[in-house]
């Protein structure tokens, strides 16, 4: 047995006047008095949170004498362990995890003839079994992916802008052509859909005045931007975020997720960031009374990529 | 079994010893109990980060039940008539509007979330930083390959319950961050579509999602949680710790203090600490103020919006990689969305996943190893995680280009460039620079590489410097077959000699 401090022993051989027993605090009075103090501040504050928490005081006192209250008390416990407590260090062996070869021997058999055999002697019934999970497992499984969503079909391409839909604003008034001056953008949607999730989620658009005349943003577009007005769908191209931000001077719609730019005067192109293509834009006229409304749908489908996309 | 009648002896340690005795009677507990009491577990620092990671999930799961008994899991929409006054009136989604009511007027409510917030990104960061410690110091080698793998596992499950859970309050910010997992969920080739309207339970955002996040984020993944967690502590249990070299320790046995009554003091000790220290952020730092976010509107937005931490390098993958969208035979891959957020985290995990095989195969070791490496003295692996973390780091960093780009004035053209640069440059100089830093610390570490000058002179005044003798340790290379330097099993004098910092006390 080695008296030598730094040697470990093991547990069950050190005697109680073995130097490992001992604590590690030099002096373990004075340590045990420093810890029992500082537990007992840490019970104060515990204490202190009850009765903050009777008086229903702010959310920071409450983490405040919490929280300090049981790190405190936490150093207090931990200290003990680590000063008053047996110091070591104990040693304990490592058993070697694999069997003996004979124990092995008997461990393979059993699963490779036993199991395996039985299998192998049976083959149609093994295989029947096989086929009987697996076709459980499909079978059972279909229902449960299948139940979970409606299929994709025609829903991410169409939206609810139609011929002749009215352009109105998130309270639901019609867009006059009088409403925006140059510089001025607002969020549109179709007439009557407004307030449903869809619209928001699906037919959300941008609606920008740009100029006083009409405006062209792109060949075979001479008709969609009626007096200065061009209206595109505020899905991002890159993953659906709102283009939510307008740089006024630059004419730049800004995607504030991840900082795609689009030129609002050339067809929504993506001059920057990660967005792959223009946003769609909706073709729109005025009509006699002076309120703009939807030419037809968007040519393309709004928002990200996906496979179904031609 | 012959004396049937026959009452359990008493015990000489007197009702506790008796109803221990009654326990062993049925259960059979004395010797296994006796030798779990007596488990010796190693000491150093850095095997406390899987407990903070451990103590973590605990106060999650407290936390946790407490504000599912207040979060009503809706998309429903409800005239909000709660307590917070500005949001009186106005339509919301009921889990919104049940977690402002449960921060503001469930007393003690603000401080439970903000705890369970704190708590998750501080569980997330215990893992990461917990693997890398087992990554740095080759504790994952044979025999504990199967936990490492648990390991990752948990940390995607921990990333992913995370956002989860992020998206259950249903506020602006999160919505949209719900908006992008469905984009991006659209965006794998061929069944995304399919799989985006499984998960959402229908186009975005519907009216299910909120509902099934909640299953998910409670039931779930909480249940797979505890069974891979169980298994990681069995087998921790029953491969024993690794430890350091050092006085007395060899692969065959283990240093340190034993369960009953040191660890557990340590243990619950350090337990507290940590609920602590995450109720005083939690009661002293706001995190996720929701109220001041606003209930989630798919037509707006707010600007300069980050992510839960462990989710920053998916978003600056996503933002500085190039516009890269391929089309062709009627079809579309996205891959400006695919390849960052959907193929490059499956390589990131996929690597990690496979390391401890992967290395196997480069370094052909196939020893056991209970004694941890110091990571300088495998300068490849030291370096190659180096280079690992370095690029993620800088991913991390480009989620805040925008950020970036308004604090020091420079143009985001400019940030997303230097990004784009910053992340293939800063891990290819990582390698290298921790390769021969390592290299440099094995050399001053006691001569292991480069032995020391002897500098005399001769009779005749000429200075001669010639190379001191070989000692104990110098032939110590990176990865050598012997996985154990003969060293550690000499003398303490000869230790000492050999410039072996001695671990512990």
């Amino acid at each position: 047995m080695s008296t030598d401090h730094g040697t470990p022993v093991s547990l069950s051989t050190a005697g109680p006047d073995d130097p490992h027993m001992q604590p590690l605090a030099r002096n373990p009075q004075r340590m045990e008095l420093a810890i029992g103090l500082a537990m007992l501040v840490g019970i104060a504050g515990i204490i202190g949170f009850g009765v903050a928490y009777w008086y229903n005081a702010d959310s920071w006192v409450l983490g405040l004498t919490l929280g300090g209250g049981i790190t405190i008390l936490g150093f207090g416990i931990t200290a003990w362990g680590k000063y008053l407590m047996p110091q070591g260090p104990f040693v304990e062996e490592r058993h070697e995890l694999r069997g003996t070869d004979e124990e092995r021997e008997l461990f393979a058999a059993a699963v490779v003839q036993r199991g395996g055999g039985i299998l192998g002697r049976r083959k149609l019934l093994a295989g029947l079994a096989g086929l009987g999970l697996a076709a459980f497992g499909v079978v059972f499984a279909f229902p449960l992916v299948r139940s979970l969503g409606p299929l994709p079909g025609k829903t991410l391409t169409k939206t609810n802008w139609r011929k002749g839909t009215y352009l109105v604003d998130q309270t639901g008034r019609e867009l006059h052509v009088d409403d925006l001056a140059v510089g001025g953008i607002v969020t549109v949607f179709p007439q009557g859909k407004q307030d449903s999730p869809e619209g928001q989620a699906v037919d959300q658009t941008v609606l920008v005045r740009v100029a006083t005349r009409d405006f062209t943003t792109r060949p075979g577009r001479e008709t969609w931007g009626p007096s200065g007005y061009v209206a595109y769908s505020k899905l991002c191209t890159h993953l659906g975020c709102p283009v939510g931000l307008y740089e006024q001077q630059l004419e730049l719609l800004v995607c504030p997720c991840h900082q795609s730019m689009f030129n609002v005067t050339s067809g929504a192109w993506p001059q920057f960031g990660p967005a792959p293509r223009p946003l769609p834009q909706l073709p729109i006229y005025v009509d006699g009374r002076g309120y703009i409304r939807s030419q037809s749908g968007f040519s393309e489908p709004v928002g990200p990529g996906y496979w179904e996309r031609s | 079994m012959t004396d049937t009648a026959k009452k359990p002896d008493t015990s000489s340690f007197g009702l506790a010893g008796k109803a221990l005795n009654e326990l062993d009677e049925r259960l059979g507990i004395a010797k296994g109990g006796r030798s779990l009491i007596d488990k010796i577990f190693p000491d150093h620092w850095s095997f406390m980060l899987g407990e903070i990671a451990l103590y973590s999930f605990v106060i999650l799961l407290l936390t946790g039940v407490f504000l599912t008994l207040y979060y009503v899991p809706s998309q429903e929409l409800v005239t909000y008539a709660g307590s917070y006054a500005p949001l009186k009136g106005q339509h919301v989604s009921a889990s919104y509007a049940s977690t402002v009511d449960l921060t503001f007027a469930v007393r003690g409510g603000l401080l439970m979330r903000q705890i369970h917030h704190w708590a998750c990104d501080i569980f997330v960061g215990a893992i990461v930083v917990h693997m890398a410690r087992v990554f740095f110091t080759g504790a994952f080698r044979k025999p504990r390959e199967l936990n490492w793998t648990i390991g990752t596992i948990l940390l995607i499950l921990a990333i992913g319950n995370g956002f989860v859970g992020y998206s259950l309050p249903d506020d602006l910010v999160s919505g949209t961050g719900l908006r992008i997992a469905f984009s991006i969920t659209e965006s794998i080739p061929v069944v995304g579509t399919y799989l985006a309207f499984f998960l959402f339970g229908g186009n975005y955002p519907g009216t299910a999602v909120i509902p099934r996040f909640f299953t998910i984020h409670v039931l779930l993944i909480p249940l797979i949680f505890l069974g891979l967690i169980s298994a990681h502590l069995f087998l921790l249990v029953r491969q024993k710790h690794t430890q350091f070299p050092g006085k007395g320790r060899t692969e065959n046995n283990v240093v340190g203090a034993p369960m009953i009554p040191i660890f557990a003091a340590k243990a619950t000790g350090f337990f507290f600490m940590v609920f602590g220290v995450t109720a005083l952020l939690g009661g002293l730092a706001q995190i996720n103020p929701i109220w001041q976010f606003g209930p989630y509107d798919a037509a707006k937005i707010s600007y300069a919006v980050q992510p839960d931490w462990y989710m920053g390098w998916l978003d600056g993958a996503l933002r500085i990689w190039p516009a890269w969208e391929w089309t062709g035979f009627g079809h579309t891959i996205p891959l400006e969305v695919t390849l960052p957020s959907v193929i490059l985290p499956g390589l990131v995990f996929t690597l990690a996943l496979l390391w401890p095989g992967l290395e196997r195969q480069l370094t052909k070791d196939h020893a056991m190893h209970n004694l941890l490496d110091r990571p300088r003295d495998r300068p490849k692996r030291t370096a190659f995680g180096a280079a690992y973390f370095a690029f993620l780091a800088m991913l991390f960093i480009a989620s805040s280009t925008d950020v970036v780009a308004n604090f020091f004035h420079i143009s985001l053209n400019w940030v997303l460039w230097a990004m784009r640069v910053l992340v293939i440059l800063i891990p290819v100089i990582t390698y290298p620079v921790t390769y021969y830093l390592c290299k440099e610390l094995q050399a001053a570490d006691g001569g292991k590489r480069k032995r020391a000058n002897v500098v005399s002179r001769t009779v005749s005044g000429e200075y001669v410097a010639t190379e001191s003798a070989e000692r104990p340790g110098d032939g110590h290379h990176e990865l050598e077959a012997e996985p154990v330097p003969d060293f550690i099993e000499l003398e303490p004098s000869d230790l000492v000699a050999a410039g072996v910092r001695q671990v512990g006390r």
